[in-house]
């Protein structure tokens, strides 16, 4: 059995039986990111060094009787979260050099429990984009298609695990950055509800959106990772102090009986026939196998973009005013006076759709169009929120496609941010409620991999991914490697 | 909704963001655009509907004592500023 088609489960029982070491599993994913990355551009630093340091712990660790569950097993971080020592650079210029002084608190967890770091993830600038195109490191592939897209922002992370550059890796979420890119390569990936991981140390977008995850090949991998990443912290003032379940135990949890919630409204918003029809042919999977259906509405979803497109603005341009060319980030050359540097460094430091966001953020928080947007987009999502909560008192879990589309060319939205914007239809709504979701794949359109949504009421997490290993359990999509990475 | 240059001017102003003559009119363009999107937000009736700023439900901002937490890093911190003296960041004059 190749190592990278292991589960984490399975590599993990491999190093428990030393079947290999820690050691000879991160030599063979650096020598696949070193075969396989130039064409795909799914990591903007790789930490070899880094890497067999951690390998080599991981090993005198198990050695020593103090192995855990994820002790050896290889990861790369999206380059959003601060590594101590490890250039950050959030797919931007203004981060170009920046070397975090301290880890994130999932980085920091994630070390502490044996992990391997291969190196960090390309990512669209600042998490803002949903095809992984805005980044200032250049457009990433898609493993399944190279004139693809393979979704954003995490893209990087998503690419690398769907080719198995990487077993897992982290992502953030805002809007979809996790689960659209998990299913436009045929992984699966979650982000857990608002407040269940640290944010400390991520860098910050909307942060009353911002949700880290993970992108891995299965719910089952999504759990064991979930539970060392999950938890209070104290350094993040968002983070809830709720007791961290058993992710894998919870795993077992039946189908029988679990009911499914059809929201009407992820039927319609552009869905294309073809990947309709492979959402509508899973839920049917999950019928067979016990969980019965109900319809539900939330009629008021199909608002949820221009919400998003209101508040995630208005938050990002108040968090990235932080980039002043002053204490960190890029600064321009030979500033006349301090407003010729603010202005000069930003413009230079950020990309075209950062400064886009920037500004539709600065007018709808000025005075004047405050209440007509700002506060006007609060209400709806409060309306949102609320429709949900209502669903939820009807269903356990609720199923859709994560994307209307499976992944498009490289080139076919940038010109066209309205278009770009409605890729995350399905996903934007789960971010706006603070709701757990995630992405798993069932089945291929035309080469091209279509994932099926879940979605859970709040810390519902043991729910979805119980609903989503039941799926994988009966159907082998999440196996599939793309035919140029096997 | 439609914006004009003067606007977004103003706008890429009170951002602090150098905008090039020839980004100008793609600025001015996009930006309409979103604008004009976003206004479909006005076909919901919230007028009983309280504005929602975070999906933390009952959740209020804890406080923690006022001591000490972080020990002086300031040199590592003050690696990634641009210009540095003595421990001061470095920026063109502000006071003439």
């Amino acid at each position: 059995m190749t190592l990278h088609t292991r589960s984490v489960a399975e590599l993990a029982a491999g190093l428990a039986a030393k079947d290999f070491s820690a050691v000879e599993l991160a030599q063979h994913y650096l020598a696949r990111i070193e075969a396989g990355n130039s064409a795909l551009n799914a990591f903007v630093t790789i930490t070899p060094e880094r890497a067999l340091a951690d390998a080599r712990r991981a090993d005198a660790a198990r050695a020593a009787g103090r192995a855990g569950p994820l002790t050896g097993v290889p990861l790369a971080h999206k380059d959003i979260f601060c590594t101590d020592g490890i250039r950050t650079t959030c797919g931007s210029r203004m981060l170009d050099t920046f070397v975090a002084p301290y880890d994130a608190t999932v980085a920091e967890r994630l070390q502490a429990a044996g992990t391997v770091l291969l190196g960090k993830t390309n990512m669209d600038e600042f998490a803002m984009g949903s095809s992984n195109e805005t980044s200032y490191y250049g457009v990433v592939r898609n493993p399944w298609n190279p004139q693809k897209v393979p979704g954003g922002s995490s893209g990087g992370s998503a690419a690398a695990v769907a080719a198995r550059l990487a077993p897992i890796a982290t992502g953030t979420d805002t809007g979809g950055s996790i689960r659209q890119p998990a299913a436009l390569v045929g992984i699966s990936g979650i982000k857990p509800t608002y407040g269940r991981v640290s944010r400390y140390g991520m860098v910050a977008f909307a942060s009353s959106l911002d949700q880290a995850g993970i992108l891995a090949p299965s719910a089952e991998d999504c759990a064991i990772l979930l539970g060392a990443m999950a938890g209070f912290d104290p350094r993040d003032s968002t983070s809830v102090n709720t007791p961290v379940p058993d992710y894998v135990a919870g795993l077992r949890a039946p189908l029988q009986g679990v009911r499914l919630g059809l929201l009407k409204e992820f039927l319609e918003g552009g869905l294309e026939a073809a990947t309709g029809a492979l959402v509508q042919a899973a839920i049917s999977r999950l019928q067979s196998l016990g969980a019965t259906l109900v319809d539900v509405s939330c009629p008021s979803l199909p608002l949820s973009v221009p919400a998003y497109y209101v508040v995630a603005p208005a938050e990002c341009s108040s968090n990235l005013s932080r980039f002043d060319g002053i204490r960190f980030g890029h600064r321009c050359k030979e500033p006349r006076d301090l407003l010729d540097l603010y202005r000069r460094s930003r413009g230079e430091g950020f990309g075209a759709e950062v400064k886009r966001r920037i500004m539709t953020g600065t007018y709808v928080l000025s005075a004047g169009y405050y209440d007509a947007y700002y506060l006007k987009a609060q209400k709806v999502r409060s309306l949102i929120s609320a429709e949900f909560k209502q669903a939820f008192t009807r269903a356990d879990v609720l199923v859709g496609p994560t994307a209307p589309t499976p992944a498009f060319d490289i080139g076919a939205k940038v010109d066209d941010p309205i278009t770009m914007y409605l890729n995350d239809i399905y996903t934007i709504g789960a971010n706006l409620a603070g709701l757990p979701a995630m992405s798993v794949p069932c089945g291929f359109v035309d080469g091209l991999p279509v994932g099926l949504q879940l979605v859970g009421p709040h810390f519902g997490e043991s729910r979805i991914l119980a609903a989503a290993h039941a799926y994988q359990s009966a159907t082998d999509f999440h196996r599939r490697l793309p035919p140029s990475f096997t | 909704m439609s914006l004009t240059r003067t606007d977004v001017e103003g706008i890429a102003h009170l951002a602090r963001l150098e905008i090039s003559e020839a980004e100008l009119p793609v600025y001015v363009a996009s930006l309409s655009k979103i604008l004009a999107f976003v206004e479909q937000l006005n076909a919901a009736d919230t007028a009983a509907v309280e504005p929602m700023a975070h999906p933390l439900e009952g959740e209020v901002q804890r406080l923690r004592p006022d001591t000490v937490t972080e020990r002086d890093q300031h040199e590592k911190y003050q690696a990634n500023a641009a210009e540095v003296a003595a421990g001061l960041y470095i920026v063109p004059k502000v006071i003439e």
